[in-house]
């Protein structure tokens, strides 16, 4: 450090002769240099890095499609029982959580309902019991009643329900991503 | 025959200047009444952090963070590699531990005043540990990739839901893709292994840089507040007057405790085991019914306790708002007396905090406010029930099994508690209202009006008004 006060200046020295000395010294320009060519360079890695952290900051909207549930036979009349689908958009190692799973009721000849499992409170796996025909959540207590509305505990709505066609004998859903209060299905 | 040694010693310590800088920092004066029982929590809260770094690169060694594989790695662990189970168990109450001693400390930090001026920013940069070590817990559990994972990892998603405008871009953050699966996992194994201890590392590093920098808090005098003006130069003098160099005066307590903590830690392992895994992160398999870890439970249980209409606010901002506070607090508060002796308010908030806190995570628990499941196959209705009651009251005591009363409803001390017991409903409605309430439903009770047949209605009342 004491051997560089030639041209460098610090506060204490603002009194010695080289404190006015006027213009850029080669030391103090190449200093410059060094800060702005590490700053390109540091912003150059940091576009990549950056972009992506925050492309999963993305919405999933666009990840809905129809998937089939499968055959119409599976779901008789008057019964509300559970299917499972594959994610639409999956990696080859999600494994068993590529699996999503949802209740489908049967009204009658062509009307349906499907609703996902997640209870719109924060999203646990609601049961459903065909005796008293109520879907119940474990985790809080809410409990809904069979067309998917909201019977009692702290839920704010009722449950989601996925848009449905049916199609050369097959029930199609609309689906692909977790549905929460901020995007329902 | 030592010769060799010193000489080797002498070489090393004029490279390394290991003298220095212990005395700069392990040797460092601190005021002798810090010599004290209630010093130790901020050393045992670092070991607590650096067992986790030991056991949880043994367990990374093994562990496979990819969503079709980590339950698979965790059993393997647990069952088929050496001493896996052990080590699960460690870092499991080794985590446990952490978030217990670090909670005391801070309630003793707290309490002798040691966030007052100068040292606001060791309190502050405690806070940032806090949450660090909350966000290791969470992210943590989610390791463990089982049922309780995957739909913990679902409620912090539909809390990410409820937050206006950005709030399905945060659940596409939060799980890193539309679903709960391989790319979540990723992402929170990243988390947990490498930014959230390095920033641990660095803040660490910093809280101590700042213990050397403006000292220990003395312990502190009822009746001698701080002072802005005269402070530093008082705890100066003590310093000086007292002044005890802390390795190796100071630190017999420290080591005694960190003894101490090992072999609780261990103990418990030994004892305890592992910390699950529960049933495979498979969505499909409903019937599960999740519970965070202990940390956790008292919010768990204040999500199903608060009013709707406050729900969301509160989720969302009493976190923010409880941190920022804690923060503020030197700020707030910074001058002053220190001790609890002369700061009861201080000792309320302590009591009603910890209070609260346990209260819920107690009730979390038991979950009272969640139907029990299967009550309505597995509790049998009490046989006193049933002696001398007519064939219809009887046709009633069936009902409430089958149409799934008893989730919600103990008889006999059997059944959920979500709803009152039926014991002795009778005392308390009259048949009228016991109709009305069972076709109506109300005060949290769905109405059975489209589910039940008037003669079921009958019968269920029949029974009820037995029960007396």
């Amino acid at each position: 450090m004491s051997e560089e006060t030639k041209c460098a200046c610090t506060a204490s020295q603002t009194n010695s002769p080289c404190a006015s000395k006027p213009g850029m010294s080669r030391r103090d320009a190449l200093l410059r240099f060094g800060i702005g060519a590490t700053g390109v360079g540091a912003a150059l890695m940091g576009v990549p890095v950056a972009g992506f952290v925050l492309s999963s900051f993305s919405k999933a909207q666009a990840d809905a499609e129809w998937i089939s549930l499968g055959p119409l036979e599976q779901f008789p009349a008057n019964e509300t029982r559970l299917a499972v689908y594959q994610n639409p958009s999956t990696r080859p190692w999600d494994g068993e959580t590529a699996h999503v799973a949802c209740w489908v009721r049967r009204l009658d000849e062509n009307r349906f309902q499907v609703f996902a499992v997640n209870c719109t409170h924060l999203g646990c796996p609601v049961r459903w019991f065909p005796e008293s025909r109520l879907f119940m959540c474990p985790c809080h207590g809410g409990a809904f009643y069979e067309d998917g509305s909201h019977a009692s505990g702290p839920p704010p709505r009722g449950l989601f329900e996925y848009q449905h066609k049916v199609e050369n004998g097959n029930l199609y859903v609309m689906g692909g991503y977790l549905p929460t209060l901020a995007e329902p299905l | 025959m030592l010769r060799p040694f010193t000489a080797l010693a002498l070489w090393l310590e004029e490279r390394l200047q290991i003298r220095r800088l212990f005395e700069a920092t392990a040797g460092h004066k601190v005021p002798a009444n810090t010599n004290s029982w209630f010093y130790v929590l901020g050393s045992g809260t670092l070991l607590c952090f650096v067992l986790q770094i030991v056991t949880g690169i043994c367990l990374a060694f093994v562990y496979v963070p990819s969503a079709d594989r980590a339950w698979t790695s965790l059993q393997y662990l647990n069952h088929q590699q050496a001493l896996g189970w052990l080590l699960r168990a460690l870092h499991n109450w080794g985590s446990i531990f952490m978030v217990g001693i670090m909670t005391l400390h801070m309630m003793q930090t707290f309490l002798f005043g040691a966030y007052k001026f100068p040292r606001e920013l060791t309190w502050i940069s405690g806070c940032v540990l806090l949450v660090c070590t909350l966000g290791m817990a969470f992210t943590g559990q989610v390791l463990r990739f089982d049922q309780d994972a995957y739909w913990g990892l679902g409620i912090g998603a539909s809390i990410m839901g409820r937050v206006p405008v950005i709030g399905a871009e945060l659940v596409h953050l939060l799980l890193a893709g539309p679903i709960i699966a391989g790319e979540t996992l990723s992402r929170f194994f990243t988390l947990h292994v490498f930014v959230l201890p390095g920033s641990i590392l660095t803040i660490v590093s910093l809280h101590l840089r700042l213990v050397l920098t403006k000292g220990v808090n003395e312990y502190p005098t009822p009746g001698r507040p701080v002072r802005k003006e005269t402070y530093e130069a008082e705890y100066d003098r003590l310093v000086h007057d007292t002044g005890v160099p802390f390795a190796p005066k100071v630190i017999s307590k420290d080591l005694v405790f960190s003894g101490v903590l090992m072999i609780a830690i261990f103990a418990c392992a030994v004892i305890a085991g592992p910390a699950g895994p529960s049933g495979p992160p498979d969505p499909a398999l409903i019937n599960t019914a999740p519970k965070p870890d202990f940390y956790f439970l008292s919010i768990f249980a204040v999500l199903a306790l608060l009013p709707a209409y406050m729900e969301t606010f509160l989720i969302l901002t009493a976190p923010v708002a409880g941190i920022a506070l804690l923060m503020a607090l030197p700020f707030i508060a910074g001058t002053g007396e220190k001790s609890y002796r002369k700061r009861p308010v201080a000792v309320m908030t302590v009591i009603v905090v910890l209070l609260t806190v346990s209260v819920l995570a107690w009730l979390g628990t038991y979950s009272p406010w969640s139907p029990k499941m299967d009550a309505w196959s597995s509790a049998p209705v009490p046989l006193e029930y049933l002696y001398g009651r007519s064939p219809l009251e009887r046709r009633g005591a069936a009902l409430i099994q089958s149409k799934q009363c008893r989730n919600c409803h103990a008889l006999d001390g059997e059944g959920g508690l979500r709803g009152p017991a039926l014991d002795s409903i009778a005392s308390r409605l009259s048949r009228d209202q016991l109709i009305r309430q069972v076709i109506q439903g109300g005060g949290n009770m769905p109405a059975y009006g489209k589910n039940l047949t008037p003669a079921e209605v009958t019968a269920l009342v029949a029974f009820m008004g037995t029960l007396r």
